[in-house]
């Protein structure tokens, strides 16, 4: 009876008797019970840790002194960072974010005074107004009852509101004035003649896009200055020749103020809930995809037609009619 | 003279990019002048020496043989990029803590404000209603400016001046561009801003906005002026000077085009030419008619049963 007893609590089938082949290596005597047994097997693996932990721990430690050779960062990054013209060009062309870019460009592109830097910086004003109406849109009710309000909320309420939606206002106006200086910079190098002459009529079609975006958003707060405004650009709408119920044979053409143009913009004959209701989506929806594919055309056709334009060598008249190998043996 | 009423009028949120707006231009305009004076000087000096013109590099920036022609991307361009970020951030950041976006009071289509101004960037096509009907300026005349905007490539056949500024070989074209965006385009806008006031009304800067002032415009149409009055006669007469206009112009521009720019007369083709002239005509028609109405107080100088010039 006191061996069956043994035996059910015995650890790995010990029977309580002297086993010589079976139980744990080493010079331990086979435990006449379970717990001596654990205690050597507990002893050996401490014995195993501190064999081999150092080991271990210092080959863990060899192996982050250099981050970038983990496998962590090297599925993240692909390549090499140190400085070889390798590695700088694949650090532009292997990056999914700049890889518009060209590897090199020419050395006096990089020159502030040449471009102004307004392209870029009308995109990057674009990403911000993005950014910032996303999380403006989080608090914006598209809807006459709320908008008012919402806008006021914004303003006092919600934490670093009133930053968001000046620097959602100010971006844009700067946007404005940002797109106008850049047509204004390529105009005078230049830079839509031949071959680039498409890419300047995609960028017109982007600064109507823009003052659009503009316009549409003005009305969004339904205060007294955006609903004005729409009122105005609105009511110049019923004018259009044809199209519009007051404009120049327009009524003859059966236009009136329920069916005409400025009826489609506004959803209406006035400047009620459905127009805020369009503006919305023409701001927040709408234009922005329309802008975005025309940007994607926009920067696509910079590279294809040769990247930035200049600065060029400059021609001189006497080769102005000539053929363009006449330019090249001029120390180009 | 009303300092505190121009220096709200400068400061108020909204018109604060008006306010930027001019310096901006100007500093850009004189950047892209100083580097055009450099090129013209360059110009001159290799069409003076035909030996230096075969030998040179043909920039105002230093290079000698040997030196790299491109840089790369990573980290030349990329840095001035960042940089560029940075700093309109920065800007944006100062921007948006001390200066708050304006919010009136809750839209009420019962009471107007006055006066009821479109946003800054419309505020040229707001100032062009007051010489034009509401179909030309707010329809046909910004259709007409994109438009015009988009053939410029095609009908602007100088093939100097491409990829560098330059003023010397560029005159014609950046002189009608500045003329179209410097003087109608931005001096409109600050007229818009700074000039009009109550009712529309035109008020020196300094001057007090008093908005029950009254000035009593009596407005005549041309053919009034000479006396014609059946409805006919005016639209016939109409006529006769708008499209008379549009020879007598024409006639006199090309003229002048021939004997001052042979070379691009002989490059132009016949559909990019009248393009041009007809662009050009349309465009300088805009300040003839602002002429006629604030000097001789015309209003309309074709009248016709279905739409008024």
């Amino acid at each position: 009876m006191a061996d069956d007893d043994v035996k059910v609590t015995g650890g790995n089938g010990a029977s309580g008797k002297e086993a010589p082949g079976d139980g744990a290596p080493g010079d331990v005597p086979a435990p006449k019970n379970g717990k001596k047994r654990i205690g050597a097997l507990v002893k050996e693996e401490v014995e195993a840790f501190r064999a081999e932990m150092p080991a271990k721990v210092k080959e863990q430690i060899e192996s982050v002194k250099d981050p970038t050779k983990t496998q962590v960062y090297t599925s993240i990054f692909r390549h090499k960072h140190d400085e070889t013209p390798r590695n700088r060009a694949l650090g532009v062309l292997s990056n999914v974010f700049l890889h518009l870019h060209p590897a090199k460009i020419n050395r006096d592109a990089v020159r502030y005074p040449f471009t102004w830097g307004m392209g870029g910086i009308t995109f990057y004003l674009f990403i911000v107004l993005t950014f910032t109406g996303v999380l403006l849109m989080f608090y914006y009710h598209p809807s006459k009852v709320q908008a008012f309000r919402d806008v006021l909320y914004l303003e006092h309420d919600v934490p670093f509101g009133k930053i968001l939606r000046n620097m959602h206002r100010w971006a844009a106006h700067l946007m404005v004035i940002a797109v106008e200086l850049h047509m204004f910079r390529v105009f005078l190098t230049g830079s839509y003649k031949k071959p680039r002459e498409f890419n300047w009529n995609v960028g017109v079609i982007l600064l109507v896009l823009t003052l659009l975006l503009s316009f549409t958003g003005y009305l969004l707060p339904d205060d007294q200055l955006g609903f004005w405004a729409v009122t105005v650009g609105t009511n110049m709408a019923r004018a259009t020749p044809l199209l519009g119920h007051e404009g120049p044979f327009g009524p003859q053409l059966g236009m009136t103020p329920y069916n005409d143009v400025r009826f489609g913009l506004l959803g209406g004959s006035i400047v009620d809930a459905n127009a805020l209701l369009r503006a919305y989506i023409w701001h927040c929806i709408a234009i922005p995809i329309i802008a975005s594919v025309f940007m994607v055309v926009h920067f696509w056709r910079v590279r294809k037609d040769g990247g930035i334009s200049g600065p060029a060598p400059v021609m001189l008249a006497s080769e102005a009619d000539k053929p363009r190998r006449a330019q090249k043996a001029a120390g180009e | 003279m009303n300092w505190h009423q121009l220096w709200t009028i400068a400061t108020t949120p909204d018109n604060i990019p008006i306010t930027a707006l001019l310096p901006l231009v100007l500093f850009y305009l004189w950047l892209a002048f100083r580097q055009a004076k450099g090129n013209d000087e360059l110009i001159a000096q290799l069409e003076a020496d035909p030996a230096l013109a075969k030998t040179h590099h043909r920039k105002t920036w230093p290079f000698r043989p040997g030196w790299q022609k491109e840089v790369h991307v990573w980290p030349f361009l990329l840095r001035m990029e960042f940089l560029a970020a940075i700093i309109v951030t920065a800007i944006l950041m100062v921007w948006s803590i001390t200066m708050n976006a304006p919010m009136e009071e809750p839209a009420n289509p019962n009471l107007t404000m006055n006066p009821a101004k479109a946003p800054w960037y419309f505020l040229g096509l707001q100032e062009m209603l007051v010489y034009f009907d509401p179909w030309i300026a707010g329809v046909v005349m910004p259709t007409l400016i994109i438009i015009g905007l988009m053939v410029i490539p095609y009908i602007d056949t100088n093939p100097l001046g491409g990829g560098y500024y330059t003023v010397k070989q560029r005159k014609f074209s950046i002189a009608t561009f500045c003329f179209g965006f410097l003087v109608l385009w931005v001096s409109m806008i600050i007229i818009g801003t700074f000039i009009r006031g109550p009712g529309w009304q035109w008020f020196w800067p300094g001057q007090t906005w008093d908005h029950n002032r009254l000035i009593y415009e009596v407005n005549r149409d041309l053919p009034d002026l000479f006396g014609i009055t059946s409805n006919l006669g005016k639209g016939i007469f109409g006529a006769i000077v708008v499209l008379g206009y549009f020879a007598v112009a024409g006639f006199i521009m090309t003229a002048l085009f021939r004997r001052k720019m042979p070379k691009d007369w002989s490059r132009m083709s016949l559909i990019q030419y009248q393009l041009m002239m007809f662009l050009m005509l349309t465009m300088m028609a805009l300040p003839l008619k602002m002429l006629l109405r604030l000097t001789l107080n015309i209003k309309y100088v074709w009248i016709t049963p279905w739409f008024n010039i």
